[in-house]
C-alpha cells in the first residue's frame, strides 16, 4: 500500500494557508457537542489541550505524573527555533525550513516542515503574551543565540532553561482552562489502551496510579502527546518515566509506526558511572560555542591526567575533519566521531566512553568571568555529578540516546491511519527526518498543539459527523477485561528477575546493536535475542504487592513489557533501511571516508509499520517523499 | 560504603506509618541519591517485598516530582540541589540517615515517601497565568521588557513546584512558592493587567488548601533546589496589600 500524506497541492509557500481556508469548521455552538480526549501533558499536549478547550471542545487531559507541570519537556534546555529574523542576518521561514529539511538528512515531509518554519514566529509571540521571561537585550527587545546545524542567530531562549519556560507557559494555559472548567484534568493516570470502534478511535482505557482502577473514558477524537521511545535503550536523557506504551498500543489497534530506526544520540552528555545508573544527563549544545572537543592521540595518554598530554599529542577530531562547522557539526556527526574515538581506545574516563570538552582556551580568551556566565549552570550541573570542577580541568562527554524521531505516522492533518487518532510532538513521525536539529523539538511540540490539531481536527468533526460510542459500549468492555488480565498476569508471574535487570539487559542490546552504528549481522542478532529475552520477561519477571494500590513497580513492568515488543519493530526497521542517513548509521553503507551513505533512488520513503497480531511479521507500508521545491544533496557539514 | 536508612513506610493515606531500617550495602559515591534507593528497591524485589514508594521523573533536578526529607532537611541540604542531584559521595560510610515524605496538611501522603501536592496546582488554576487564548497575540517585539525585569522575573519563574519550601516551614506555609509565580507574572508588562486579581485568587486559594501562614523565617529560601530569593515574598505581600486595599 502506498500511503497518502495529504500534502495540499499548490506552492510550498500557499499550502498551509490554502488547506486552511479548505478546512471545513465547526460551529461555536456546536464545538461544546465535541469531547475530545488529550493524554499527555508536555508541550504538544497541554497546548493542544488548553487550546482546543478555549475554542469550545469539552477536553480531557491525562499524565501519568502528578502534576501536568513535570512532563519531559521541562528539561529541554537550549532554546525554541523561529524564523523571526530579529537580529537581521539573513534568516527567513525558507531557510528555517531548508537547514530543517537538511538536518533531517530529506526523509522528512516537505509540506509539513515548511509549515512548522511559517508558524514558528507565531509561538514565540504566544509565548511573550502568556508571560514566558524569555532573555533580552538592554534595549528589551528578544535576545537570540546560534546552534548546531545553522548559520543564523534564531533560537530564543530562557537561561539554560527553556523547556521549562515554556512548558510552565501551556501548563498555565491549561491550568487557567481547568479553573474554568472546560479541561477536566486526570494526573497519575496512564493510558493503557486505545478503544477503536468501526475502525474509528473511540475512547481510551486507563489506569489509575493511586488505586489501581482501570477505568474507561469515551472521546470523539483522541490524542496522544505522549514523547518519544528513547527508553527502549534504558539508558538516555529521558525522564524515567518516558515509554512507548500509548503509541505501541494505538499500534497494536492499527496505527501505523513509522521511521522507528531514526533514533537521536546527543554529543554532550555526562558519561556512564557504573552499572547503578538509572539515566544519563544531558548539558545542552550550546556549550560547543567555546568548549573544543579532543582526545588523546596515543591510547597510552588516556589514563594520564590531562596536564601531562601535550598539546601535540591531542587530537581535536571534530575540528580536524570538520574544518567549517568544527566544534559546531551536527549531532549525528558529532557523536558518531566520538564513538569512532572510543572504538579506537583513545576514549577517557570510565570504560574508555568518554571525550574532553575543554574550555581551556574560552577561558584564556573570553576569561573565567565569561564563561561563567554563558555556562556556569551547565558547570554547576557537571559538578554535581561527577565532583569534578570543570573550570580546572576538561569535561568528560559521551553521546547518549537523546530524541527519537520516528513516531506514529500521521498525514498533513496530524491524523494517524487510524481516523479520530492524533498524534502530536516527539511522538509522531513528521517533521524531524532522519535527525533533529537543536531547538527544534520545542517548536514542533507547540506547533503542534498550538497551530496545527486546533484547525485540523474541526474539519475531522466537520466533515466525518463521527457516531458516539459511550463506555457502555462492550467494546470497552473487552478492553478493560484485556487490561485486567494483563495487569493480573504481570503479578502472577513472581519470577526471579526485576523489571529493571530485565530492562537493562534490553538496553544494552539495542545500544549494542542497534545504536551509534548498525550492521546487518547485529541487527539480525538483536532480532534473534529480542523475543528470547521476552520470553524470559514473561516467564520470569517479579512483580510484587498488588494492584489496588500505588504500585509503582507495577507499572514499571507494563512499560518494560511494551518495550519488549518495540525494540524488535526498531531493529527490523533499522534492518530494511539498507543505507546510512541522519541518526540511522548502517557501517556497510558509507563513504570511503567514513561518512553517511545515503541511498536516494531506493530508500527516498517513509516506513510505516502495519501491526498484523503478535504471530506475524509486521508489514511495511512506504510513504514516498517527493521534494517539489527543494534539491536532495548531499549534507556536507566539511 | 555501607548505609543504615530509616525509611518512612505508610501502606496509604488512611494507614499508620512506620519507620523501617534498610542496609544499603556496597554504595558507590557515584551514585545519585536516588540510584542508591532504586538499589536498595531491587534488593527488596528480590526477596519477594514491596519496594519503597518515592516520587521521580527527570532525575536532572528540573521537572520537580522528587521529594523526600533526609535527614531532616527537604532535598537534603545541599545548596540549590534537587535530592535528584544529590550524590553519594556527599555521605559517609556507616551512617545512618532518616528518609521521611514530605510532611504538610496540605500534602496529604499517598504511600510511603509519595504526596499529593494537587493543591500547587490549584493555585495556579485560581490565578497563576496570563489570560491569552491562543493566536492573535502580538509581535513578541511589540512590547519591550528591560532586561532588569525580565531576568528577576526570570528568577522568580525558576521555581520547579516541588513543594521543598512547605516541607521546610514550621508553618507548612506555601508562600515562596505563590510568591514566585505571581511575582513573575505580576513583574511583566504582559501580566499588569491581572496584578490585583492574581494576587488575591492566589493567596485566597493557599488559604483554602490550609497552607500554614508565612512568619519569614526564611527556611524554604534555604532548602530550595533553584534558590528562589525571599524578596518575592514581600513583593507578594506588597501586591496583595495593594490589591486588598483596592478591593476586586
Amino acid at each position: 500500500m502506498t500511503l497518502d500524506g495529504k500534502s495540499p497541492s499548490g506552492p510550498l509557500a500557499a499550502k498551509w494557508d490554502k488547506h486552511k481556508f479548505d478546512l471545513k469548521l465547526v460551529n461555536p455552538a456546536n464545538k461544546r457537542k465535541f469531547e475530545v480526549l488529550v493524554v499527555g501533558s508536555g508541550l504538544a499536549g497541554a497546548s493542544a489541550a488548553a487550546s482546543l478547550a478555549e475554542l469550545g471542545y469539552k477536553v480531557k487531559c491525562f499524565c501519568f505524573q502528578d502534576s501536568p507541570r513535570r512532563a519531559h519537556s521541562i528539561a529541554a534546555q537550549g532554546g525554541i527555533n523561529a524564523a523571526k529574523n530579529y537580529p537581521n542576518d539573513g534568516d527567513s521561514v525558507y531557510r528555517l525550513f531548508y537547514d530543517t529539511i537538511k538536518g533531517g538528512d530529506f526523509r522528512a515531509r516537505e509540506a509539513n516542515v515548511y509549515r512548522l518554519a511559517q508558524v514558528s514566529g507565531s509561538i514565540i509571540d504566544q509565548c511573550v503574551a502568556q508571560g514566558v521571561p524569555f532573555a533580552r537585550e538592554y534595549g528589551g527587545l528578544l535576545a537570540n543565540r546560534s546552534f548546531g546545524g545553522a548559520q543564523v542567530s534564531r533560537t530564543f531562549y530562557a537561561r539554560g532553561q527553556t523547556g521549562q519556560q515554556l512548558l510552565l507557559g501551556a501548563y498555565q494555559a491549561l491550568s487557567r482552562q481547568i479553573g474554568l472548567g472546560t479541561v477536566q484534568m486526570f494526573p497519575r493516570t496512564e493510558m493503557l489502551d486505545l478503544v477503536v470502534i468501526d475502525g474509528q478511535a473511540k475512547g481510551i482505557v486507563v489506569r489509575d496510579l493511586v488505586t489501581g482502577e482501570i477505568s474507561s473514558h469515551a472521546g470523539d477524537a483522541v490524542v496522544l502527546a505522549t514523547g518519544g521511545y528513547g527508553n527502549v535503550f534504558f539508558l538516555s536523557t529521558n525522564a524515567k518515566g518516558c515509554n512507548v506504551t500509548a503509541t505501541w498500543r494505538a499500534y497494536k489497534k492499527g496505527a501505523f509506526f513509522a521511521n522507528p530506526c531514526y533514533t537521536q544520540i546527543h554529543p554532550t552528555c555526562i558519561p556512564v558511572s557504573g552499572e547503578h545508573q538509572s539515566k544519563l544527563t544531558l548539558m545542552s549544545e550550546s556549550l560547543r560555542n567555546d568548549g573544543r572537543v579532543w582526545a588523546p592521540k596515543r591510547k597510552e595518554d588516556c589514563a594520564q591526567p590531562v596536564s601531562s598530554i601535550p598539546e601535540s599529542e591531542r587530537d581535536y577530531f571534530l575540528e580536524r575533519k570538520y574544518p567549517s562547522f568544527g566544534n559546531l557539526a551536527p549531532r549525528d556527526i558529532s557523536s558518531r566521531s566520538a564513538k569512532e574515538v572510543c572504538d579506537e581506545g583513545r576514549g577517557v574516563g570510565p570504560g574508555g566512553l568518554g571525550v574532553y570538552l575543554d574550555f581551556a582556551d574560552a577561558i584564556k580568551r573570553l576569561g573565567l568571568n565569561v564563561v561563567r556566565e554563558r555556562y556556569g549552570n551547565l558547570f554547576d550541573m557537571y559538578e554535581k555529578i561527577t565532583g569534578e570542577n570543570a573550570y580546572e580541568r576538561p569535561m568528560r562527554i559521551y553521546p547518549a540516546v537523546h530524541y527519537t524521531m520516528g513516531g506514529t505516522w500521521v498525514d498533513y492533518n496530524l491524523m494517524s491511519t487510524l481516523p479520530g487518532l492524533f498524534v502530536l510532538g516527539e511522538a509522531n513521525f513528521s517533521d524531524h527526518g532522519a535527525n533533529r536539529l537543536g531547538a527544534s523539538a520545542l517548536m514542533q511540540g507547540l506547533a503542534d498543539g498550538y497551530f496545527v490539531l486546533p484547525y485540523t481536527i474541526g474539519n475531522y468533526f466537520a466533515s466525518t459527523k463521527p457516531v458516539k460510542a459511550p463506555t457502555s459500549h462492550p467494546e470497552f468492555k473487552k478492553v478493560e477485561e484485556n487490561i485486567r488480565l494483563f495487569t493480573t498476569k504481570l503479578l502472577s508471574i513472581k519470577g526471579k528477575r526485576t523489571p529493571t535487570s530485565l530492562h537493562r539487559e534490553l538496553g544494552k542490546l539495542l545500544w549494542e546493536k542497534c545504536g551509534m552504528a548498525r550492521t546487518e549481522a547485529g541487527l539480525k542478532e538483536a532480532l534473534r535475542r529480542i523475543p528470547e529475552l521476552r520470553d524470559e520477561f514473561w516467564k520470569n519477571v517479579n512483580v510484587t504487592a498488588e494492584n489496588g494500590e500505588l504500585n509503582q513497580a507495577l507499572e514499571y513492568a507494563g512499560r518494560v513489557a511494551d518495550f519488549m515488543e518495540f525494540a524488535e519493530l526498531l531493529c527490523l526497521d533499522a534492518l530494511q533501511r539498507r543505507e546510512s542517513c541522519g541518526g540511522h548509521f548502517r557501517e556497510e553503507f558509507q563513504t570511503p571516508d567514513g561518512e553517511a551513505r545515503r541511498d536516494d533512488e531506493n530508500f527516498s520513503f517513509v516506513a510505516a509499520w502495519e501491526y498484523q497480531g503478535s504471530d506475524k511479521a509486521p508489514v511495511m507500508h512506504q510513504e514516498p517523499l517527493v521534494y517539489e521545491e527543494v534539491h536532495m544533496s548531499t549534507r556536507s557539514y566539511k | 560504603m555501607n548505609l543504615t536508612l530509616k525509611v518512612w513506610r505508610q501502606k496509604n493515606g488512611q494507614a499508620p506509618g512506620h519507620f523501617e531500617t534498610h542496609q544499603a550495602k556496597a554504595v558507590i559515591e557515584d551514585m545519585s541519591f536516588l540510584e542508591m534507593l532504586d538499589v536498595v528497591n531491587e534488593g527488596i524485589l528480590d526477596r519477594g517485598q514491596e519496594p519503597i514508594a518515592f516520587d521521580s521523573d527527570c532525575r536532572e533536578g528540573i521537572c520537580g516530582m522528587c521529594s523526600l526529607v533526609i535527614n531532616g532537611i527537604p532535598h537534603g541540604g545541599h545548596q540549590g540541589t534537587a535530592t535528584c542531584q544529590l550524590h553519594m559521595r556527599h555521605f559517609k560510610d556507616g551512617e545512618t540517615i532518616t528518609i521521611e515524605p514530605w510532611r504538610a496538611k496540605a500534602f496529604p501522603i499517598v504511600r510511603d515517601l509519595v504526596t499529593n501536592r494537587g493543591a500547587f496546582d490549584r493555585i495556579i488554576q485560581a490565578g497563576g497565568f496570563v489570560s491569552v487564548n491562543t493566536g492573535g497575540a502580538p509581535d513578541g517585539n511589540a512590547l519591550p521588557v528591560s532586561k532588569t525585569v525580565a531576568d528577576t522575573s526570570m528568577d522568580a519563574a525558576a521555581c520547579i513546584g516541588c513543594g521543598a519550601c512547605v516541607a521546610a516551614c514550621k508553618n507548612a506555609s506555601a508562600m515562596l512558592f505563590v510568591a514566585a509565580k505571581a511575582s513573575q507574572l505580576n513583574l511583566l508588562p504582559q501580566g499588569k493587567a491581572e496584578k490585583d486579581r492574581r494576587a488575591l485568587s492566589m493567596v485566597e486559594q493557599m488559604d483554602a488548601e490550609g497552607f500554614g501562614n508565612c512568619t519569614v523565617t526564611g527556611s524554604c529560601e534555604a532548602v530550595c533546589p533553584k534558590e528562589i530569593s525571599l524578596d518575592f515574598i514581600t513583593r507578594l505581600n506588597r501586591d496583595f496589600g495593594i490589591a486588598a486595599v483596592k478591593g476586586r
